[in-house]
């Protein structure tokens, strides 16, 4: 198959999985009203001043909202009877998946300029490199994405289960990932448990977008967000294929 | 010509079960090609793996000359799927499932409007085109899926049992629509438990049991094949009281009861009434109805998979 018609297949998955999921109750609740109460639960009551939050607030509502699609689609597809059907068709499989990521890289981006804006004309953050917020950003929504796209691929029809497992793995990333406390402010032990995590690197680009300096290089940041994408998607690829006989 | 279909040596197994042991078949252009079997029998396995879903464990197919497994998507662009208990997107309206399919099959927009409207106007779905599928009835959705398969006019169709759960209007709809698309030059590939569509449809079926094609024949040839395939019907006016008896008349095979109903399968009628006329005779029974007919190909195909 032609790579234009993978692209563009692709993309109608996208298109697809916007129309149904974007307005489903487990992406609206845990891709959008959680990192909302756990923002809130973050900003108030700190002594410390709201616009070095923000960062680490961005970093959070991507992390949440870009990974809170992809958990959703294939176990809903598999339950609902529509997973074999689009199987059957021309797409490969990772084109198939690629679309799903696609889906939760818009859902991600979309959602997460609201505290852009909020933090820039409300908490007063000074955005210092446009260019790299946006980069690091849609680098940090596709690996995110890609994380809960891997995360539907255990051979199950019920979306609850998926959704359980999600949140098992990605609430301790967020404390793992110098989203409360800046990098240089993690003890020793915090900051190696740091490294395991895609978050951190997203959240330093958006620190180096908003401060003008990051904890590590950015290329290096940027780098491993890239890596753990390609990671995320190539595992995912594997296990939907093998798990594809025992889920239809 | 090449072959619509030319499946070799497929085997696929679940952990210890061969759920398709060494099958083997060919489907000629054209043909409506049936493709029975009780449940469990590896139909839909062996359905999967021809539509490139299921990676077999060994054996190749070739669909219109392309291998199925080392190019699938070239392969499934010329197949349409309409799968065993599949369901349409229903959160979506009809005329955006089909604009879906359409759109990944690349059909290009103009062709995906137009068909998808005559499909629309053909399954009489057109006037709740922009409605959700989730108010569809069973027999509107299953339409429409038929409407989802057949939206990229593809060279082959894949239905499994079109007609399932269907009021007698849809499925007549359905198995209309089947044969003009058929008409029209499609392979058709059914696989169905309704002998009825099978035997009036196909123009050869495959029967599989247990993972292994049983049988593969024109309809008749398959009727024609089956040993005793001859039935004498006799109905008395009380039951006999020991039916065994009846299966030791000459040129009876073997027995089968239905409510009243005596059925023998005979590979000679005319000898076989003689016997049950003396016998009716010696023990004074009383006949109600008396005849002879063919062996249908639900005979065949418990005959075959018992």
């Amino acid at each position: 198959m032609r790579w234009d018609r993978i692209w563009s297949g692709s993309l109608v998955v996208a298109e697809k999985n916007m129309r149904i999921y974007y307005l489903k109750a487990p992406v609206v609740i845990f891709g959008v009203i959680l990192p909302f109460f756990l923002c809130l639960a973050f900003v108030l009551g700190r002594q410390i001043s709201l616009a070095t939050l923000v960062p680490g607030i961005i970093g959070m509502t991507l992390f949440f909202t870009s990974s809170s699609v992809g958990p959703l689609i294939t176990p809903w597809e598999r339950n609902a009877r529509t997973y074999e059907r689009l199987l059957s068709t021309p797409l490969p499989l990772p084109a198939i998946l690629l679309g799903d990521t696609l889906s939760g890289v818009l859902y991600g981006m979309a959602i997460s300029f609201l505290p852009v804006v909020v933090g820039v004309t409300v908490f007063g953050a000074s955005l210092r490199h446009i260019a790299l917020l946006l980069g690091g950003m849609l680098a940090g929504a596709f690996t995110f994405s890609a994380l809960g796209v891997l995360l539907s691929s255990p051979p199950t029809g019920a979306p609850s289960h998926i959704m359980m497992l999600s949140a098992l793995v990605r609430f301790p990333l967020v404390f793992l990932s110098g989203v409360f406390l800046p990098l240089e402010k993690l003890g020793q032990m915090g900051r190696i448990v740091a490294l395991i995590s895609p978050l951190t690197y997203v959240v330093d680009i958006t620190r180096a977008a908003f401060e003008g300096s990051s904890y590590y290089p950015l290329a290096i940041d940027f780098l491993l967000v890239v890596g753990y994408f390609w990671v995320f998607f190539y595992l995912a690829t594997y296990l939907h294929g093998k798990n594809l006989a025992r889920t239809l | 010509m090449e072959k619509a279909i030319v499946a070799r040596g497929l085997r696929k197994s679940f952990g210890p079960v061969a759920a398709v042991d060494g099958i083997s078949f060919e489907v000629d252009r054209g043909e409506i090609f049936g493709f029975l079997g009780p449940n469990g029998a590896g139909k839909t396995t062996t359905v999967r793996i021809v539509n490139g879903i299921l990676k077999p464990d060994a054996g190749t197919v070739k669909v219109l000359g392309l291998d199925v497994l080392q190019d699938p998507s070239r392969a499934k662009e010329c197949m349409g799927v309409l799968p065993e208990l599949a369901n349409a997107y229903v959160d979506l309206s009809s005329w955006q499932n089909l604009m879906i399919m359409g759109k990944i099959y690349g059909v290009e927009k103009e062709a995906r409007e137009s068909r998808a409207e005559d499909l629309l106007r053909r399954l009489s779905l057109l006037e709740r085109k922009d409605d959700r599928v989730r108010n569809f009835s069973r027999g509107m959705k299953q339409k429409l899926l038929f409407a989802m398969a057949t939206i990229s006019d593809p060279l082959i169709l894949f239905l499994d049992e079109p007609t399932s759960g269907l009021d007698v209007q849809s499925a007549r709809l359905i198995r209309q629509m089947i044969k003009e698309e058929n008409e029209a030059g499609k392979t058709i590939f059914l696989t169905t438990h309704n002998m009825d569509e099978a035997s009036q449809f196909c123009h050869r079926i495959a029967i599989i049991h247990r993972g292994k094609l049983v049988a593969i024949d024109m309809p008749n040839e398959l009727r024609r094949t089956m040993e005793k395939a001859q039935i004498v019907e006799v109905r008395f006016a009380r039951k006999p009281e020991h039916l065994e008896v009846l299966e030791r008349l000459s040129g009876v095979g073997r027995i089968q009861l239905s409510g009243e109903l005596i059925r023998l399968f005979t590979e000679d009628p005319d000898r076989t009434i003689r016997e049950l006329v003396k016998y009716a005779n010696s023990t004074g029974m009383k006949f109600l109805s008396l005849n002879t007919t063919q062996a249908t190909l639900e005979d065949v195909f418990v005959e075959l998979t018992k």
